[in-house]
């Protein structure tokens, strides 16, 4: 090589001016952005955790397990927004869980071709319609409804603590209610997904032993699909934690712990929702916080468990792709 | 075979196929049970809707509370602003995303990038408003449209990446090679090539994440808040019809309920077309629901 071509070959040595260079960028570029996810979620637990501090200096471990809100006199205790939080979505998982296995096994298994894409549309529309239109909803309609059944149930079952209380109506019932119809269509898709991720074999095998249907599902199927199923209901649970605004309208939001679900009760999510704006003082703004922080390490730890479950039975084929 | 083995035989024949039919029955009543309250909320919307929505709710400001008559012109045009402003910050960093995790995507890292993805759509919305307001509204020393636009683009990424990396890698190796092999750069090969065969997937993930921010009221109400004038700045708060819903639906006046159902009606339709045509998009090669 000649001296006076140096610069330019040197240049080329170190493939700046090669074609593949700008690849390089491209490749890095795209990098980037693909990296602003993890910054999102670093930075999200970062300033809860910064900006909970003070109340956890304040209150510890009491912060559970105190029961008294007061933003008054300073005083926070977390416990009647974790037990609503709790019992609400657990009211909504039993109401849920079985149709949505059921759904899901109609759809992956039974439904002929030509009502299954429409079925599936309908379920996933289900998913699609906003938080705050089950509210109103649930504020108009589904409240009304529930005072008559909830005044029955009290005079029949009334000396169950569980069914005791005035049937306002509005409550822990109506919200159990409401997030069992918004984690339903979660719940479905994703189990029906990992059934159909469960090989042709399994059933072929079944069937070939002389196994109904039924059989075949509820043996081999079920088995293959169990991880996945556990994982769809993980995440239909994540979701119900953090549902804020259809709980919010139909919850009553008082921060009581009562053993009846006629009485009203309050969340974690509503109490960020009501509060967060109206609160002035430094340790109420950390003691929002620091249920926040709470809120958001809850559903991480459940979603992390969720989609390892749910991967590992559909990861093969990319979740979610269907010919 | 003797007469009663025979008959035992029959009988265990029977009860399974009893229990085999028992089993489809109860699985299309859970369908209809999953699908009945799609169609209660439906009707309520459309029945308590329809008597709100006249020219009046399109074109004029909202009355002081408790007054009848006026309009959610602002609150219209403020959700189509904050979905924009979303759009800003969600799209390129959920489109290039994907694209990085289906080119480039066979290491930890992106394991983790997907891993991550998944797990911020199941971050609850109003923690992902905190968020904002943190990092935004706190700095900035007010609620604005920015700041609205900034929670609901954050929520957007998960959805469009994940759709746009699905999409982009079911286009056939083989295009890509033909591209390469005409001596086009991977980026060119990537925009012209690629991206043009996977755009309805691309499209697909675009309005899928835009029905699914368009009826968000929780991050709202804490970075956008909501403003009963018209607002088009940016840096100044926004109203928008989820937020509108929520404040009108527990006010005690039956004219605002009367209004938050139009509202309500309005946001469905908008939700439906959208999921509609993002089934297009792709043709039915794609599920709604992550």
């Amino acid at each position: 090589m000649q001296r006076t071509v140096s610069a330019h070959g040197s240049l080329k040595a170190r493939g700046v001016l090669s074609p593949w260079f700008g690849d390089r960028v491209f490749r890095w570029t795209t990098l980037l952005f693909a990296a602003c996810v993890l910054a999102i979620i670093a930075l999200l637990a970062y300033l809860l955790l910064a900006d909970s501090v003070p109340a956890m200096r304040a209150f510890s471990w009491r912060f559970l397990s105190g029961r008294n809100w007061d933003p008054v006199h300073d005083s926070f205790g977390a416990l009647p927004f974790i037990y609503g939080t709790l019992v609400s979505s657990a009211l909504a998982l039993l109401v849920a869980v079985p149709i949505s296995l059921g759904a899901a096994l109609f759809l992956a298994e039974l439904a002929p071709p030509w009502l299954r894409n429409p079925l599936s549309f309908l379920v996933e529309l289900l998913a699609a319609v906003p938080s705050v239109v089950y509210g109103i909803w649930g504020i108009f309609v589904l409240v009304p409804f529930l005072r008559p059944v909830e005044a029955w149930l009290g005079a029949h079952l009334g000396f169950v603590p569980l069914f005791s209380g005035a049937p306002y109506g509005i409550g822990m019932m109506a919200a159990g209610l409401i997030l069992a119809i918004m984690v339903l269509p979660i719940i479905t898709a994703v189990s029906r997904d990992v059934l159909r991720a469960v090989p042709v074999s399994q059933r072929e095998a079944a069937y070939a032993l002389g196994a109904t249907r039924w059989e075949a599902i509820r043996g081999p199927v079920f088995r293959y699909a169990r991880a996945g199923i556990l994982g769809a209901v993980i995440l239909g649970l994540g979701r119900a934690l953090g549902e804020t605004m259809a709980v919010t309208m139909v919850i009553g939001n008082t921060p009581a712990i009562s053993a009846s679900i006629f009485d009203p009760a309050y969340t974690m999510p509503s109490l960020l929702a009501n509060e967060f704006m109206e609160a002035t003082g430094k340790l109420h703004i950390a003691a929002l916080m620091e249920i926040a922080l709470l809120l958001f390490v809850v559903t991480i730890v459940i979603n992390a468990i969720a989609r390892l479950l749910i991967w590992s039975v559909a990861r093969g084929a990319p979740a979610g792709v269907r010919e | 075979m003797s007469a009663l083995a025979a008959r035992r035989a029959g009988l265990q024949q029977l009860r399974r196929r009893a229990a085999n039919s028992t089993m489809w029955f109860v699985a299309v009543l859970c369908v209809l049970a999953a699908i009945l309250p799609l169609g209660f909320v439906l009707y309520y919307v459309l029945a308590q809707g329809a008597s709100g929505i006249n020219l009046d709710f399109f074109t004029k400001l909202p009355k002081p509370v408790g007054e009848p008559g006026g309009g959610m012109a602002n609150a219209i045009v403020g959700s189509l602003i904050l979905v924009g402003l979303a759009s800003l910050v969600g799209l390129p960093v959920g489109i290039l995303g994907g694209i990085y995790l289906a080119e480039f995507g066979n290491n930890r890292f992106a394991w983790t990038i997907r891993f991550l993805s998944d797990v911020l759509s199941g971050v609850p919305s109003i923690v992902v408003g905190i968020f904002i307001w943190a990092m935004v509204v706190v700095p900035t020393h007010r609620l604005s449209g920015m700041a609205g636009g900034a929670a609901l683009g954050v929520m957007m990424i998960p959805t469009v990446m994940r759709t746009t990396e699905e999409l982009v890698r079911l286009v056939p190796m083989s295009l890509r090679e033909a591209s390469l092999s005409l001596g086009a750069t991977h980026r060119r090969t990537v925009f012209k090539v690629v991206l043009v065969a996977a755009r309805g997937g691309v499209v697909t993930g675009v309005l899928l994440a835009v029905s699914r921010i368009a009826g968000e009221a929780a991050p709202l109400l804490l970075t956008a808040g909501s403003s009963p004038f018209w607002s088009t700045r940016i840096d100044q708060p926004m109203p928008s019809l989820p937020v509108q819903i929520f404040t009108y639906a527990i006010q005690p006046y039956d004219d605002c309920h009367r209004q938050a159902w139009a509202a309500a009606l309005v946001l469905v339709s908008l939700v439906f077309v959208l999921s509609v045509a993002a089934r297009y998009a792709t043709r039915g090669r794609f599920r709604m629901v992550r």
